[in-house]
């Protein structure tokens, strides 16, 4: 996983709520048996629309702003995929679908969670204003926009994998003896 | 304090607790399928990492797997290398594999419970959503993305925060013409897309306590289309009765061993929930979804309403479903019907379906696909006679696989046009780009695909004798 502290950047608004992972990556395109090259399909039937907020060259930028529960659906990780491979590295929302905020964490697109009111104010201005910048700094968990501030939350292990670039498979490959002593304990809720 | 049924088994499989709400949980079962797997077999590889415990995990071909002419090879080269590279992963590391051809293959969701392999007071995941379905075991069974597949074949464990917990109690037993699949679309159109976000839902109460085991699966199945991490049901004779004359279930001494643990998986008189619901069973109607997201539902002869969705949203919805608000769907037109998917392809769901268009004749313009769960459900089908049943009225039993629900495998509807689908989802595009998917239950789907248009539930079993 890639190391992450801070970041500066400007925003693409996605004003939408309920996204779910079928838009994000249409399950034609999973197909794949690698992890790359999913950004080119990333939310491909609604890029056949022009208007479309991907098509417009107005909004660039690493952060995907949507309305809330995003990623909802389908457990697919191709949706993370296809976000990191097409260029954000943060993903801002008023909450986020359980397996889709577990997916982001794992593969180091950061989730953030800020108020509806905070979430309505920034896509206002980043509809209207497209060059505004958004500020992230993850170690003290803020995000500043305009003259505003807000703290998110996230906790302190998913935190130092993001502050390190670790990830939990170097976490548990190194538990094995616990989970070898659990196993023999615990005979009786295992398969016969 | 009392605890619930999932702090029970939350505790029995927690090896360490990190930090705050952060547990290692052991996991008894890994399913496995070709879609969301070569990414995560790729990642041990690179890392050096074996898989830990091989036995503890079960792999089938589902999402990709054509549902005609199995015996020959799958026509997508892209499909072809996916179910390939799933069987070489398995052959490599000694998994036991259900592919094409096997008398055990089929959708993940199916074969599992139906094998006995799923067992109360499991932990179950698979890497996909629907894994909740096995909760229906008295099981904690939720869905993980590839990562925490390549996680769990490393360590058999996995890294998860203690999510809170909701419980849906209904009092009171269905009508004729409610099933188990209007029961979790009430559920969902009342409680909204992302209202058990964060949350773990037990199902309880006379409602769920009558219910067959293939219907709380249906039930605990679409327990993520409310955002949900997962729901259960408490196991009792019902499930133990199910339980019993599986392939893989313990047999004998160790059944009743087991049996004795099971009984102890009930929630306690004085646990609390964060959340809870009480509902009426004799208030559920047929119901069916109007728009994008599987909480947009209405009994089937209610008019599309304003919801709580946002003014943009609802009008993108029904603009994609070429629908509008006030409008009955009554006497719609239908041209595509599927009957399948993890939520409704048991034995059970294809005896309604044949039951209802036994000595009837499909409506000449509908196109219908007819999808068993798993090889076991098309041979055990065959056995009944309802393959017969069905080719009479004019349909067609095909082979196993997840077919229309997701569309991988070129089972598609249409752009554009309506589908009554058995499915769990509505998405846009789900069953293919432009499709418009209408969820409801195997019942609705069968009288659908006779009528060959939506029709009022009720009225047409008052005027039709199914039930004797």
């Amino acid at each position: 996983m890639e190391k992450f502290r801070l970041l500066r950047s400007s925003a693409v608004p996605l004003p939408i709520e309920n996204i779910d992972t079928d838009q994000i990556i249409p399950s034609r395109f999973l197909k794949n048996t690698s992890k790359v090259g999913f950004g080119k399909n990333l939310f491909r039937d609604w890029r056949f629309n022009p208007d479309f907020v991907l098509n417009n060259p107005l909004y660039v930028g690493k952060i995907l702003i949507s309305a809330r529960n995003l990623g909802c659906g389908s457990s697919r990780e191709h949706a993370i995929w296809a976000i990191l491979d097409y260029g954000f590295r943060v993903v801002i929302s008023s909450f986020f679908a359980d397996i889709f905020k577990e997916n982001a964490l794992n593969n180091g697109l950061l989730p953030i969670e800020i108020s509806e009111i905070f979430l309505k104010n920034i896509f206002e201005t980043v509809i209207q204003y497209p060059k505004s910048i958004i500020n992230v700094d993850l170690e003290n968990q803020n995000v500043f926009f305009e003259n505003q501030t807000e703290k998110f939350n996230i906790n302190f292990y998913k935190k130092t994998c993001f502050l390190h670039g670790s990830d939990d498979i170097e976490y548990l490959a190194n538990l094995k003896k616990e989970i070898d002593f659990f196993e023999k304990k615990n005979k009786l809720i295992l398969r016969n | 304090m009392g605890k619930t049924l999932f702090d029970k088994i939350w505790d029995a499989h927690t090896v360490k607790n990190i930090e705050g709400d952060i547990y290692v949980l052991y996991i008894d079962i890994h399913y496995i399928h070709e879609v969301t797997t070569p990414q995560a077999f790729n990642e041990l590889k690179e890392r050096n990492l074996t898989i830990f415990r091989p036995k503890k995990i079960i792999a089938t071909t589902d999402h990709n797997v054509p549902t005609t002419n199995q015996n020959l090879q799958i026509k997508d080269p892209l499909a072809k290398k996916q179910v390939n590279t799933l069987s070489k992963n398995c052959r490599k590391h000694g998994i036991q594999f259900y592919g094409i051809g096997n008398r055990y293959q089929g959708i993940v969701h199916v074969i599992g419970p139906e094998l006995g392999i799923t067992l109360p007071g499991m932990t179950v995941v698979c890497g996909d959503s629907h894994t909740s379905t096995h909760g229906a075991f008295g099981s904690i069974s939720f869905g993980i993305g590839t990562s925490q597949i390549a996680i769990v074949l490393a360590s058999q464990c996995i890294l998860q925060n203690k999510p809170k917990q909701m419980r849906f109690h209904a009092e009171g037993f269905l009508r004729k013409s409610g099933t188990q699949k209007d029961v979790i679309l009430y559920i969902i159109s009342k409680l909204g897309s992302f209202g058990g976000t964060g949350y773990f839902v037990e199902y309880s109460g006379p409602l769920f306590e009558e219910m067959s085991m293939e219907g709380r699966m249906t039930v605990c199945n679409m327990s993520i289309e409310m955002g949900a991490k997962g729901g259960l049901v408490s196991p009792d004779e019902t499930t133990f009765k199910y339980i019993k004359s599986k392939k893989f279930s313990p047999k004998s001494v160790f059944l009743k061993k087991s049996i004795s643990y099971w009984k102890t998986l009930l929630t306690d008189k004085w646990a609390i929930f964060d959340y809870e619901y009480i509902f009426d069973a004799k208030n559920i109607r047929p119901m069916i979804t109007y728009g994008t997201n599987p909480s947009m539902g209405i009994k089937i002869n209610e008019k599309i309403p304003k919801t709580n969705l946002s003014k943009d949203q609802l009008e993108k919805s029904l603009r994609y479903m070429g629908l509008k608000i006030g409008e009955s769907l009554i006497g719609k037109r239908i041209k595509h019907v599927f009957m399948g998917s993890c939520t409704n392809s048991r034995i059970e769901d294809l005896r309604l379906f044949a039951k209802v268009v036994q000595g009837r004749k499909k409506a000449n313009h509908v196109q219908a696909m007819i999808v068993p769960g798993s090889k076991k459900v098309y041979f055990q089908a065959k056995k009944e006679g309802l393959n017969k049943i069905l080719k009479e009225s004019g349909f067609e039993l095909r082979q196993a696989g997840c077919s229309a629900c997701i569309g991988m495998n070129g089972d598609k509807i249409p752009s554009r046009e309506y589908c009554i689908s058995t499915s769990n989802r509505n998405f846009e595009g789900r069953q293919g780009p432009g499709s418009r998917t209408l969820l409801a239950s195997p019942l609705v789907a069968a009288i659908i695909a006779i009528e060959g248009k939506i029709v009022d539930i009720d009225e047409y079993l008052k005027n039709n004798n199914i039930f004797h």
